[in-house]
């Protein structure tokens, strides 16, 4: 009787991921690289050719992009991977999961854009720190000329990744541990005689891997191809090949967009290569490691390291936090001249005029992001609704799916996207930003509703159907109430990605739609910090305000019903 | 009438100078939003956009939508992608803040609208004669397409009470800077002003300056430049971070003369520094100075596209920034303190009476300090000097 019904479900969300999130990122990439190779012809490039990639090759400064972007993204990655495991492995006992998630909310919450803002101020020569050590300890009346920020090496920019991307880790591997027998395999071992930092790289992690692998993917694509972050702290002549290609992009000679356009397919091709080398290095690892386990060496020499580790991922976090408390100051502040540990006047002045400035950008930020995270959300339900109504599981092309717009970097499509979407007469507005960036929301509320969905306890659904409650009543009345409290997360996480997209704003909305991100990253090439910090601040609270909301709503609407208290599902 | 102006409009065809031709503009113009794309990174001039918007809602029922750009070729770079998409109307670009390459590109594509600066009731405030600042966009006839709204003068800024004798010439400065290593830098060439810095050195050291006029042709760019890169190659390891970096734009090198890291910042704005103090951005004791042979100036303009949805709003916001009271009120120091375009000869005894009520500030540069007003070279010279800027030191 559900079979025909289910299927049918099936094909109109199919119909919808494949016409909805399949087909713009393959005509963005289609236009994209057709202008790679000479076709544009809004400015006269009419005729095929491989100029555009001499000329990409030629520009100042293209090899040193290169040469930084490898470097930032896989230092960073795998810094972020091993800052990450260590630190579970220290904390493990020390508080639960649920803590721990808890604990790194705010970290997931905040966008890249205004903790770069943030830790830009924090670490510069003339920063908050340098402030707070001077002139007493240090005994500079000026800061130093010295490159803490945008330095050459881009370690600014690993440091800020590291930041964002540690608390990511963190909670992929809680997630991914929770499906281990952590706690048999630790007695087990020790009782073997193995250090307990040894089991973890011995026995645990071979295991964790594999779950986590597919977000390891995503933040070294992710790592290699950032735009806001590398603009506020990265290495600015040159920069990282992203953020070089959003410039070209954008420049004013505009016969730079072929030469552009062959970099971002570069982009695509870095990333592409740079996940092939990771997954090169996995096997390699793999070998190594088997060897060295059958070795069989029990020593407790890995301790000292995963301390280490802890300790690093808590100042890291100390730093992000105090990061945040300065965009706060700096909203209030008035006057803040070097080297005084905080401001000498205080003013709410920038606060005083949301008419013109952040009042919209506010709003424009709340309906994109309330918009995106609903059809994001409503899609998901209808996916995995279908998968339950067919029983089956997924397979693994629907999974690749679902990660593709988190793997194909998003300046490689995003120009050509717009093309695509101008000449279907979808000009710049709400509609085109809320459809792109639903392009990036989606595969996060996916992932997040995905484990909870299925871990749902089928015996409840079982009672309803023979009940006589049919499917819609089932998913109305019995699954989601019951999966309200992931229903919420999800949202919020899909919010939070949301109000974070700086690139799908700024391409899709013709530069008309000002979001919070938008002008917060372009004021971060202003001389106001005040200004800046309210738009950072209120860019950092509005995902965190959706978390608690996704906290407290379920909380309030079950109060009266004891067994839906915990983490239902 | 209407209809065919309309349709005129509609096609970017010049329209014929009609008697009642501008009331039907204001007339069609009534209730449009006008998405005005002008570089966002100052707050006092995204404040007189939202003034603007204010006074024309009232006065003609339009509104401005500023459409802020970190970079003014965003939008030149929008409208490509609307011609690219075939979108010849209903464009979502109305006007830009536009100069130099920028309009020479546009206007080279056929992406802008025009002529019609002489539309304009107030463009009669202009000097309109031929080679006047108002109608010559870095040496290029503007022909009509686009207007006139503020005026832009190089100046340097400097904080006094670190700095007592700045350096008045490119020679001193490299003298000053060899001084006080790492307390000097300019933004990056590919910005506007880090361009005009290199501009401004190389009208001073070039042996003829009036090469500069004319297009930049090979021969031409190697002999006129030489001095201008032996002067760099020895200023660069003396300036911060030994030249191996360099801020964005002149906002956040201003920021870091307020945080100390350097002790010179640079403004295409004479009254960008008093205007600074005046919201709290800088230390008052910062002064603004021209270098003794003067320095380079030139006149922001207001450009509209081809394709603008709605043109007859941008000709009638184009027209209020001719406005002698909207001049007069750019000019205020507590406003904008952005100096008028408009030809003094050319106004009524009012509109001098209110220019002459403007209160002055001690970070406002006298007109003595200011100095003469160099022509900008070129626009051939600034794309070939970041050019090879960048091949000579991007590593």
């Amino acid at each position: 009787m559900t079979a025909p019904e289910g299927r049918k479900l099936r094909l109109i969300v199919l119909a919808l991921v494949a016409g909805g999130l399949v087909l713009p990122i393959l005509a963005g990439l289609w236009e994209t690289t057709r202008a790679a190779f000479g076709i544009l012809p809004a400015i006269g490039a009419v005729e095929w050719s491989l100029d555009s990639w001499r000329r990409l090759f030629a520009l100042p400064g293209f090899g040193t992009s290169l040469t930084l972007t490898l470097w930032t993204g896989f230092a960073s990655t795998a810094l972020a991977l091993a800052l990450a495991v260590g630190f579970a492995a220290v904390m493990y006992d020390r508080f639960g999961l649920k803590g721990g998630a808890r604990l790194l909310t705010p970290f997931l919450a905040t966008p890249h854009a205004a903790l770069a803002i943030g830790l830009a101020f924090l670490i510069a020569p003339s920063g908050w720190i340098a402030r707070m050590i001077s002139p007493w300890a240090t005994g500079w009346d000026l800061p130093p000329d010295v490159a803490t920020v945008n330095d050459p090496l881009g370690l600014a920019l690993i440091f800020g990744l590291l930041v964002k991307e540690v608390p990511f880790f963190l909670l992929v591997i809680l997630a991914a541990l929770s499906q281990l027998p952590v706690r048999r395999h630790l007695s087990a071992g020790r009782a073997l005689g193995y250090g307990r930092g040894v089991v973890w790289i011995k026995v645990i992690l071979p295991q964790l891997y594999p779950l986590i692998r597919l977000p390891v993917y995503v933040v070294l694509s992710f790592a290699l191809s950032v735009v806001d972050m590398a603009i506020i702290l990265g290495r600015s002549n040159p920069p990282v090949l992203s953020v070089a290609v959003t410039r070209w992009f954008l420049a004013a000679d505009t016969t730079l967009i072929l030469p552009a356009s062959a970099a971002a397919l570069l982009q695509s091709g870095v990333v592409i290569a740079g996940i092939a080398a990771w997954f090169g290095a996995e096997r390699l690892c793999a070998r190594l490691g088997r060897i060295w386990i059958r070795r069989g060496g029990r020593g407790v020499s890995a301790e000292p390291g995963l301390m280490a580790a802890g300790g690093a991922v808590l100042i890291l976090m100390a730093l992000g936090a105090l990061a945040l408390v300065s965009l706060l100051i700096w909203s209030l502040a008035w006057r803040w001249s070097f080297p005084n540990a905080l401001p000498e006047s205080w003013s709410l002045k920038a606060w005083m005029q949301p008419a013109g400035g952040w009042g919209m950008a506010l709003n424009n930020t709340i309906v994109i992001g309330g918009a995106t995270t609903l059809l994001s959300v409503a899609l998901a339900v209808a996916w995995l609704e279908g998968e339950d109504r067919a029983r089956l599981p997924r397979a693994g092309w629907a999974e690749a799916l679902i990660y593709l717009p988190l793997l194909v970097p998003q300046i490689a499509f995003l120009y050509g996207l717009n093309v695509t979407f101008l000449r279907a007469g979808l000009s710049g507005g709400m509609v085109t930003v809320i459809w792109a960036q639903a392009l990036f929301v989606f595969p996060y509320v996916m992932i997040a509703l995905s484990d909870p969905w299925r871990a749902l306890d089928p015996r409840l659904v079982r009672a309803a159907a023979a009940l006589g409650a049919g499917p819609v009543r089932r998913l109305v009345a019995v699954k989601l109430p019951i999966l309200l409290r992931p229903l919420m997360t999800a949202a919020a996480i899909g919010f939070a990605v949301s109000v974070a997209q700086y690139l799908p704003t700024l391409f899709m909305g013709s530069g008309r739609i000002a979001t919070l991100t938008t002008e917060a990253v372009t004021l971060s090439s202003g001389s106001d910090r005040r200004v800046t910090g309210v738009y950072a601040v209120l860019q950092a609270v509005l995902p965190f305000a959706a978390y608690l909301a996704a906290l407290a709503l379920p909380g309030f609407l079950h109060r009266h019903r004891a067994g839906l208290q915990g983490d239902a599902g | 009438m209407r209809l065919p102006l309309l349709a005129a409009l509609a096609t970017g065809i010049a329209l014929p100078a009609l008697a009642n031709s501008w009331d039907d503009t204001v007339a069609a113009a009534k209730g449009q939003t006008v998405y005005w794309n002008a570089w966002g990174g100052d707050e006092r001039t995204n404040d007189f956009i939202a003034w603007a918007s204010g006074q024309l809602e009232a006065e003609y029922g339009i509104t401005i939508q500023q459409v802020k750009l970190t970079d003014t070729a965003e939008a030149v770079t929008r409208v490509i992608a609307e011609k690219a998409a075939g979108q010849t109307e209903g464009g979502s670009v109305d006007m830009i803040w536009i100069n130099g390459a920028n309009f020479l590109s546009m206007k080279q594509q056929g992406l802008l609208l025009g002529p019609f600066l002489s539309d304009l009731p107030n463009a009669k405030y202009l000097d309109l004669s031929e080679g006047s600042a108002a109608v010559v966009d870095f040496t290029i006839a503007t022909e009509g397409y686009e207007s006139p709204w503020r005026l832009a003068k190089f100046v340097l800024t400097y904080d006094s009470a670190r700095v007592a004798e700045p350096p008045k010439s490119m020679a001193a400065l490299l003298d000053w800077s060899t001084a006080s290593p790492g307390r000097f830098t300019h933004p990056a060439v590919s910005n506007f002003m880090g361009a005009t810095f290199l501009k401004q050195a190389l009208i001073e050291l070039t042996p003829d300056a009036s090469v500069l006029q004319g297009e930049a042709t090979d021969e031409a760019f190697e002999t006129a430049t030489a001095p201008l890169w032996a002067w760099y190659d020895e200023l660069r390891p003396t300036l911060w971070r030994e030249g191996s970096t360099f801020p964005e734009n002149e906002s956040i090198l201003q920021q870091m003369l307020n945080d100390g890291e350097v002790d010179f910042a640079m403004a295409f704005d004479p009254a960008a520094a008093a205007a600074a103090v005046e919201r709290g951005l800088l230390p008052e004791t910062v002064r603004s100075y021209a270098p003794e042979g003067g320095s380079i100036g030139n006149i922001s303009f207001v450009a509209i596209p081809f394709n603008a949805a709605n043109k007859e709003g941008a000709m009638v916001v184009a027209n209020f920034l001719l406005d002698p009271a909207t001049q007069a009120k750019a000019q205020d120091i507590t406003v904008l303190g952005s100096y008028s375009v408009l030809d003094p000869a050319k106004l009524d005894d009012a509109a001098r009476a209110a220019f002459a009520a403007l209160p002055s500030s001690p970070a406002l540069p006298t007109n003595e300090e200011l100095g003469r007003t160099l022509n900008e070279p070129h626009p051939s010279w600034m794309t070939r000097i970041a050019e090879e800027w960048a091949r000579r030191y991007t590593e």
